[in-house]
């Protein structure tokens, strides 16, 4: 019985190292091309070592071609203006929503959840017009727009978090004679704050790797961000791997960091965001 | 001054000012274009004219038989199946790390990784592993002994450039429907399984007596987002083949797009975004058919 148990457990432990082997080999390849020379990439197999960790050539060629510094700027400015937005309307809508008895409470909750079921990607050929209409195409402001308004995460993850807060909180406040507003911002906001954590990391995850929305809406050199960036990179170095492998993990490393450091929140988002 | 006013206006200020902006977004950029899709899909348009001339079903007709349109639905169903073989997956990776394990957080981390990263990013990294001549997937193959196989041409060759992409979504995003189905996983209370050991009830009996019956509502919830998920693939082809080799793999999202922004057709394209709309419904309504039945 022993024995099997622990043949059970070294089966169950290949398996796992099996499938770690799998996801890591894409990246594995990408990060020791990334170190090569032009000639080494040719003359060498594409799973061997590089001569040097100490060769950046390819990394400050990809630094400058692909205007990482603008395209990092450009992606920082939308997320911190959409996350601006997204918190202080979030927030505000789910307070409003699920502290007051109202007619039309359940139909608003069900018209905001029904709205994920709209395929986003085909709704852009009728938003693109309306974008246009604001004059907000070529302009950074139109994807943040986009953002705030047809992404509606920040919205699940809010209610689900107020229900746990007890309503005796507010009573108590109201009592003591503070207006709505004020609880709002001084009890209810702060106690959100581990889901303004969450959703602050997934949304920036999701805006740094979307690259339909400023593929479409921000066309110009001067507006790229890391998706398009990547996109103009690749179309002018082609084949040239090593150049394109030191671009992807220039792009890759930030979100798989912040990953590393705060994955708690981005489970505990994932989790909380699914089981709706 | 605000605070001066009774709770009963209170409530009203704030109900109208939280509420009227976020719902005129849903409005603006949701139930706006969906509708405006369904009033264009009557037209033919050229999206720029300030005519806009009345045709009738003309669009749907179209849609359903030209089987360029239609039929690119077919491409798409390699992603329907590589996806439920993820989901496969997902779950047994779930049950495994739901058990006793050491490192068992660490390669919960490992395999979700894939799901953060950049999709264009994600996407040129396959088209290297994919690659014929320099690829490393071809390579690996081939030092392995696989020579026939090492020569093939993944995303090249039209009968399976389809499952070849899929394939990267299973890489990219099994880790996150395994976190889903892991979370469902460690809501169920564990004296349920220790009763049911005491009963002397086999691993496998556990599984589909307790495990399952439990976490029936996030299996559909998965199973819903595969089925969407391969009903509206775009970026992955978009990015790394551009739908080809000759138009092989070309997705139905993929086609509205080139349609509405290429050919400027907006009422054809409106028609197949309704389309693609009525079809997710009908799936959504088929699987809470199925579910409130099996809760009889």
């Amino acid at each position: 019985m022993k024995a099997a148990a622990k043949l059970q457990m070294g089966i169950k432990y290949a398996i796992l190292l099996f499938s770690c082997l799998v996801i890591l080999f894409p990246p594995y390849i990408i990060v020791v091309n990334a170190f090569k020379t032009k000639e080494k990439f040719h003359a060498s197999s594409a799973i061997s070592l590089p001569d040097s960790w100490f060769y950046f050539e390819n990394f400050v060629k990809a630094f400058k071609q692909a205007s990482i510094p603008l395209a990092f700027s450009n992606t920082i400015t939308i997320i911190v203006v959409t996350l601006f937005f997204n918190i202080l309307l979030g927030s505000a809508f789910c307070y409003a929503i699920s502290r007051f008895q109202f007619r039309f409470q359940s139909f608003l909750v069900g018209l905001f959840m029904f709205a994920t079921i709209i395929p986003q990607i085909t709704t852009q050929v009728v938003n693109y017009k309306t974008i246009m209409s604001l004059g907000l195409t070529n302009n950074l402001m139109g994807p943040v727009l986009l953002y705030i308004g047809a992404d509606i995460i920040q919205i699940y993850i809010y209610l689900q978090f107020i229900k746990n807060i007890p309503y005796e909180l507010d009573e108590s406040a109201m009592i003591e004679g503070a207006s709505l507003i004020r609880i709002f911002r001084s009890i209810i906001f702060p106690l959100l704050t581990p889901a303004t954590f969450t959703i602050v990391i997934l949304k920036t995850i999701n805006i740094y790797n979307d690259f339909f929305v400023p593929y479409l809406y921000l066309p110009r050199a001067q507006h790229v961000v890391v998706s398009t960036s990547l996109m103009r990179f690749f179309g002018n170095n082609s084949g040239d791997w090593q150049l394109v492998s030191a671009a992807i993990l220039i792009i890759m490393i930030p979100t798989a960091i912040m990953y590393i450091f705060l994955q708690r929140y981005i489970f505990a988002g994932v989790t909380s965001g699914a089981v709706k | 001054m605000f605070s001066k006013l009774p709770f009963p206006t209170q409530k009203k200020v704030i109900l109208v000012s939280f509420i009227a902006i976020p719902l005129l977004l849903l409005f603006t950029f949701a139930y706006y274009p969906a509708l405006e899709l369904f009033r264009l899909s009557f037209m033919k348009w050229n999206g720029v004219s300030a005519h806009k001339e009345w045709v009738g079903f003309a669009n749907y007709a179209e849609v359903f038989s030209n089987p360029e349109l239609f039929g690119v639905f077919r491409h798409n169903f390699a992603y329907f199946a590589i996806g439920i073989v993820q989901n496969i997956v997902a779950l047994f990776f779930a049950v495994l790390l739901n058990t006793k394990l050491r490192g068992r957080n660490g390669f919960r981390l490992l395999l979700f990784l894939p799901y953060i990263l950049n999709g264009v990013a994600v996407a040129y990294l396959f088209g290297y592993v994919y690659d014929t001549t320099n690829g490393s997937l071809n390579y690996l193959l081939g030092s392995l002994g696989f020579d026939q196989l090492a020569q093939t041409s993944w995303l090249g060759n039209k009968d399976y450039v389809n499952y070849t992409l899929a394939s990267v979504g299973l890489w990219r995003f099994m880790g996150f429907n395994m976190v889903i189905y892991l979370g469902a996983l460690q809501s169920i209370p564990s004296d349920l399984y220790e009763a049911a050991s005491i009963d002397g009830a086999s691993s496998w009996q556990q599984f589909t007596r307790i495990t399952l019956p439990n976490i029936y509502k996030i299996i559909e919830l998965n199973l819903f987002l595969t089925v969407t998920g391969a009903l509206e693939v775009f970026d992955l082809p978009f990015v790394l083949t551009k739908g080809g080799p000759a138009g092989a793999s070309e997705t139905f999202v993929m086609k509205i797009i080139e349609t509405a922004f290429q050919f400027n057709n907006y009422g054809l394209a409106s028609a197949m975004s309704v389309v693609l709309l009525l079809i997710v419904v009908i799936v959504l309504s088929i699987q809470r058919y199925i579910l409130t039945k099996g809760d009889d």
